[in-house]
């Protein structure tokens, strides 16, 4: 059978998207250019939407991006289940895109943080994460200015009745998300978004503190193919 | 023609550490008698008209579809004279 195509998307001021499609061919499967002018997925089984600094964090992070012509296509495919990960800046255009609740603000310390960051991961039934085992820990980097989740005490209480906090910063909270959230899935678990970047973590060669990454790239992998 | 303000401002219960370093550095530069500081955003939209019922309304959409994100936001319009 042809490989699985997983859509990597690029906005002006995607930084992430070559790094994503290399993580994505590193797991077998092809990496399809997706271009944020284009109305057209070009049938992806499913996409990433990478890091960077798309629109120049203009607005707010993400607040542009989530008007792209692609984004028209992107959102109705991704409620009728298309699996969508969003890392760091990916994660806050789901966020404004309301395909996630909630919303990635200022990091409490104001800094910008970058290091290899502890994870533990909370749920291992959505569409990237079945490779993990339930809170097993792993260590990636993250990037980022604005990546301290908020939601309101109600959409709190019901992500964490549902399991669809999905990762947790492990040890020191770094930019103070509320209950330690460094990433969460939506109900149905085939959008997820998380502030840490396994996109960077596949490759001892590149310096990555693990290649913990791999598991997202296998995990959607495994389930295209079982699908 | 008409010139319409929208302020956005985080919500009340969002933590806002922009605004706590400005507040922090006031006493610093020697200004006194500022217990707290939020910062927030104001657009200065120019209306092609005047700055009717239905204008008001489009403006309020705008604000509410994109120049705020009201998770975290909430927003205040008013027409300036």
């Amino acid at each position: 059978m042809s490989a699985a195509r997983v859509g990597i998307v690029t906005f002006p001021g995607t930084l992430d998207d070559q790094d994503a499609a290399r993580a994505v061919r590193l797991a077998g499967a092809e990496a399809v250019p997706l271009w944020h002018a284009d109305r057209d997925l070009r049938g992806v089984d499913a996409v990433f939407l990478p890091g960077g600094f798309s629109y120049g964090d203009y607005l707010r992070c993400g607040a542009i991006s989530r008007f792209a012509p692609l984004m028209d296509e992107l959102i109705p495919a991704a409620r009728s289940g298309l699996p969508v990960l969003g890392t760091c800046n990916g994660f806050q255009i789901l966020c404004e895109a309301h395909l996630l609740p909630g919303a990635l603000t200022r990091n409490a310390g104001l800094h910008y943080i970058c290091r290899d960051q502890r994870i533990r991961v909370e749920n291992t039934g959505t569409a990237w994460t079945r490779e993990f085992t339930p809170g097993q820990e792993i260590v990636l980097p993250i990037k980022h200015g604005e990546g301290r989740y908020v939601a309101d005490a109600q959409t709190l209480a019901a992500l964490e009745r549902d399991g669809r906090v999905v990762f947790r910063y492990a040890g020191d909270n770094p930019n103070g998300s509320l209950n330690d959230i460094a990433g969460i899935a939506n109900e149905a678990g085939n959008i997820v978004g998380l502030m840490p970047h396994p996109e960077h973590a596949v490759e001892e060669l590149t310096g990555a503190p693990s290649v913990d990454g791999r598991g997202f790239f296998t995990s959607i992998l495994k389930k295209l193919v079982n699908a | 023609m008409a010139r319409v303000i929208v302020d956005v401002m985080l919500k009340p219960e969002i933590l806002d550490p922009q605004g706590q370093a400005i507040a922090g550095a006031l006493p610093r530069l020697g200004f006194s008698g500022v217990s707290a500081v939020r910062q927030g955003k104001r657009f200065e939209l120019e209306l092609d008209g005047p700055a009717d019922e239905a204008a008001l309304s489009d403006v309020r959409k705008m604000a509410e579809t994109l120049l705020a994100n009201t998770v975290i936001e909430d927003f205040s319009i008013k027409v300036e004279e």
